[in-house]
């Protein structure tokens, strides 16, 4: 056993520092050097893309929580009771395609008459939104007040020092508390989505009810608006392969694929706790240390997907890691492919002659859930 | 990859007798190596090759089409096909296979991929009773659907393995009567065990079904017409049914082999390792390979016991190796070291397992509870980890399948998610091997390539 106790040299501070938010990529690739190295914190960061898998599918490896939070941060039992009631009532076949281009639609109808765009304030951010509060029963008018709540809680995601514990606290509280009324209400009086179908069930008492909305309200909105900007960058950055799918929508569903896997909107996994000792690599992580999975390190692992750095929609065996993999692969994937799906192909058919205004785009800040802030696009018309 | 070279991969003929799954992978597997001489493909049956799992399933419950699972082929596999002629016969020093119809078909290279077929009923008359069916294929399957869907009074299944557990949980979706009879003293006891097989009679039971085990049919009772309408349980009840599913488990075919001098016979073709097939002295030969439920070869995880695996895949792993020992040369061989797994979905339950749970003696649940029906039960053979079946828990299989493929020791020590607060181990109770009851999926064979003695012949009841 070797001990890897280093930073090899502050890598992975490198990374979560905001200066290289923008390409973080030849740092992940430093970082898989060493399989398994430490963070400035003291968390053990994985970053191979055997090693990781292995982890997600290893019972030894958990949350370290057993009750009173969503599913997405406990372990089984509890874990799989609450995510299976939460699947019973969401929807996300092909059923949903059509809400999805009608809000699509709808959007970029909306920019008829401009030459300029900002991709995210103006397509990626309302339209996940829009279906997310669909498939809960959210009242969409109501975004005004759930989006700062949303922000100050994902900040907490951010690994990096800060002050945003406390926001985040009083953000969860109030949200808490405006998804309690709205289930109460949905006790009285049923209506249609997630929230009501779950306030129906008697094994749920409105605590959970409340924290499975939360998680899915802000997840399902905030990685999926990284996805689709992500998508659109890199389709500017790819021009034949955005040509390609205006003539060949078939194309959408393997681009995605790869699109998860190049640019993937969870690039880092803090959340699992060591249960026992467990081997990885030749290094021995002692019970209850915390470890860090580096998905968008695992992604390009030259070992597992050759020539990682190209951006290949073609490529078949594209078992990518960005939707994770195990207990906790990604709940709403099937709705997320579909949002990507659609609003790719749409964006590539109607937008004609559209160029990146800045490239680099500005980033938000958080290196947890990465992606642009604003993504501004020069067009020629709306078609 | 390695590409196949030489005379026998330039002009070779390769004849594959099997067109099911083993059989269509390996001529596309050979396709892919480089293989391009000739390549025939001998099936019994009329269909091109479609997929079984889903015969027992969906294809019952009417949301699948019969006719609606054929198997994807990869274009350009330049086959010639001669479906609906069954193979009869070998001669080695020849290098031929004859056809039923007369044909004669010479090779350069054999792949026996003849498989299993259902284990009939026992009793003739009986067996050839209308609304007596056993499922193999898919014709069988259109026939026990059109029955199901003539609103039977009753359903009886005869033997609780996987097939005729599926067949139970299809029908009580149709909203049918069911009666599931077995031998053993649980469902899923050859597989499983009667440990974690009481954990499948409970669901069972749950779901409506009417399941009897230690219970054995003495004897099917037909109508005036021909169709069966009684069926006596050698507990001395009746039972009034208008449709009986045998279930007893599979025979592979190896008859055709009779007199070849080949290492065949009721428990499948003996193999080595790498495919080749053994002849009647245990010596292996050159040209012959076999590949699928036939084969029955040893597993170095596993004692080098012989195991013939019942499993889809088994088929597709196993046809990939024999295709690649068939055409290249010796030092460039490849090893079959796959471990077995398979996968049921019954009465809204998926079950999958890996290893060999029928090698071990202990079980111990691991994650999860049997009360709530979602849990991980790890099985042990003399201290180390041989097989791991999990209940509504399968994104943990590729953890224990490592376990397994590093002979952990047993019982585990490790903490995990979701672990038990006080787990015990107990022993597995898998039946008695003489008890003719349903097929355990996974069949040790015993040490010698030339085991030929054993045969199992379902049991008639004794107190008729």
């Amino acid at each position: 056993m070797t001990d890897q106790t280093t930073d090899n040299g502050g890598l992975f501070a490198q990374i979560l520092d905001y200066a290289n938010r923008a390409d973080p990529y030849p740092l992940f690739a430093e970082l898989r050097k060493t399989p398994v190295s430490r963070a400035p914190n003291g968390s053990y960061v994985i970053s191979t893309y055997r090693e990781i898998t292995a982890l997600m599918h290893d019972p030894r490896v958990g949350t370290g929580s057993t009750s009173g939070g969503s599913f997405i941060t406990m372990d089984p039992p509890e874990h799989d009771r609450l995510r299976r009631l939460a699947t019973s009532h969401f929807e996300q076949t092909a059923v949903v395609r059509p809400d999805i281009l009608r809000g699509a639609t709808d959007l970029i109808d909306r920019l008829r008459g401009r030459t300029q765009i900002d991709l995210v304030d103006d397509f990626a951010y309302p339209l996940p939104v829009t279906i997310i509060c669909r498939q809960l029963g959210v009242p969409e008018e109501d975004e005004p007040r759930f989006h700062p709540w949303a922000d100050a809680i994902i900040a907490t995601l951010d690994p990096r020092p800060g002050e945003s514990q406390e926001a985040a606290a009083r953000a969860m509280a109030e949200m808490n508390q405006y998804l309690a009324e709205l289930v109460e209400r949905f006790r009285m009086e049923p209506g249609t989505g997630l929230l009501s179908g779950l306030a129906a069930e008697e094994r749920l008492s409105t605590e959970d009810v409340v924290a499975t909305g939360r998680l899915l309200l802000i997840a399902g909105h905030e990685t999926t608006v990284n996805l689709i900007t992500n998508g659109m960058l890199t389709l500017l950055r790819h021009p034949d392969v955005l040509d390609r799918l205006r003539h060949e929508p078939d194309l959408a569903v393997p681009l995605v694929e790869e699109l998860l896997r190049y640019e993937p909107p969870v690039q880092i996994d803090p959340k699992y706790t060591m249960l026992d000792d467990v081997e990885v690599g030749d290094v021995l992580i002692p019970k209850g240390s915390r470890i860090v999975l580096a998905l968008a390190a695992a992604n390009r692992d030259p070992t597992r997907f050759p020539d990682p750095d190209r951006f290949d929609p073609d490529r078949t065996d594209n078992q990518h890691l960005g939707f994770f993999t195990g207990i906790h692969y990604c709940f709403g994937a099937g709705l997320a492919r579909h949002e990507a799906q659609v609003a790719l192909t749409e964006l590539a058919r109607r937008l004609a002659g559209p160029r990146l205004l800045e490239d680099p785009p500005p980033y938000r800040p958080n290196p947890t859930l990465r992606g642009p802030r604003h993504l501004p696009i020069q067009i020629d018309e709306i078609t | 990859m390695s590409q196949a070279d030489g005379a026998l991969a330039a002009d070779g003929r390769v004849l594959i007798v099997g067109a099911s799954l083993a059989g269509l992978r390996a001529a596309e597997s050979l396709r892919k190596e480089g293989f391009r001489g000739r390549l025939t493909l001998v099936g019994d049956e009329p269909h091109e090759p479609y997929d079984r799992p889903p015969l027992s399933k969906q294809v019952l419950t009417g949301r699948v089409a019969s006719g609606s699972t054929a198997l994807p082929q990869a274009g350009g596999l330049d086959a010639e096909w001669r479906l609906g002629v069954p193979a009869v016969g070998l001669d080695r020093a020849a290098k031929r296979v004859v056809l039923a119809d007369g044909d004669e078909l010479d090779f350069d290279r054999l792949l026996i991929a003849t498989g299993t077929r259902a284990r009939p009923w026992p009793n003739p008359a009986e067996a050839a009773l209308d609304g007596v069916i056993t499922l193999r294929g898919r014709d069988d399957t259109e026939l026990l659907r059109r029955e199901l869907t003539a609103a039977p009074r009753r359903v009886l299944v005869i033997g609780a393995g996987f097939t005729g557990s599926e067949i139970a949980s299809a029908c009580r979706e149709l909203g049918l009567p069911v009666t599931v009879t077995e031998r053993a003293a649980t469902p899923l006891a050859g597989a499983l065990g009667a440990t974690i097989g009481a954990v499948a009679a409970r669901i069972q039971r749950e779901h409506g079904v009417d399941l009897r085990c230690g219970v054995g049919v003495t004897a099917l009772e037909g109508d005036d017409e021909g169709h069966v309408r009684r069926a006596r349980l050698d507990d001395g009840s009746t039972l009034d049914v208008d449709v009986a599913v045998v279930a007893l488990g599979a025979q592979r075919n190896t008859e055709w082999l009779r007199g070849s001098g080949l290492g065949a016979g009721p428990r499948g073709v003996a193999c080595d390792a790498g495919c080749r097939v053994f002849d009647m002295y245990g010596i292996v030969t050159d040209h012959i390979f076999a590949a699928g439920d036939v084969a029955r070869s040893p597993h170095p995880l596993f004692g080098y016991e012989f195991l013939a695996l019942e499993h889809w895949s088994n088929a597709v792993e196993q046809a990939d190796v024999a295709a690649h020992n068939m055409v290249h040369a010796e030092a460039e061989r490849r090893p079959y070291l796959h471990v077995p797994t398979f996968w049921s979905f019954q009465f809204g339950v998926g079950i999958k397992s890996v290893g060999v749970p029928s090698l071990a003696e202990e079980v111990v649940i691991t994650q999860g509870s049997t009360d709530e029906r979602r849990f991980v039960a790890l099985y042990g053979q003399r201290g180390r980890t041989v097989a791991a079946v999990t209940f509504d828990q399968g994104k943990w299989l590729e953890f224990y399948l490592d376990q397994i493929e590093r002979a952990a020791p047993f019982p585990p020590q490790f903490r995990t998610v979701g672990q038990p607060p006080s787990p015990r181990v107990l022993p597995t109770e898998f039946p008695d091997p003489a008890l003719p009851t349903e097929a355990p999926m996974i069949v040790r064979t015993g040490h010698s390539p030339t085991e030929r003695a054993w045969t199992l012949v379902p049991a008639r009841g004794g107190r008729r």
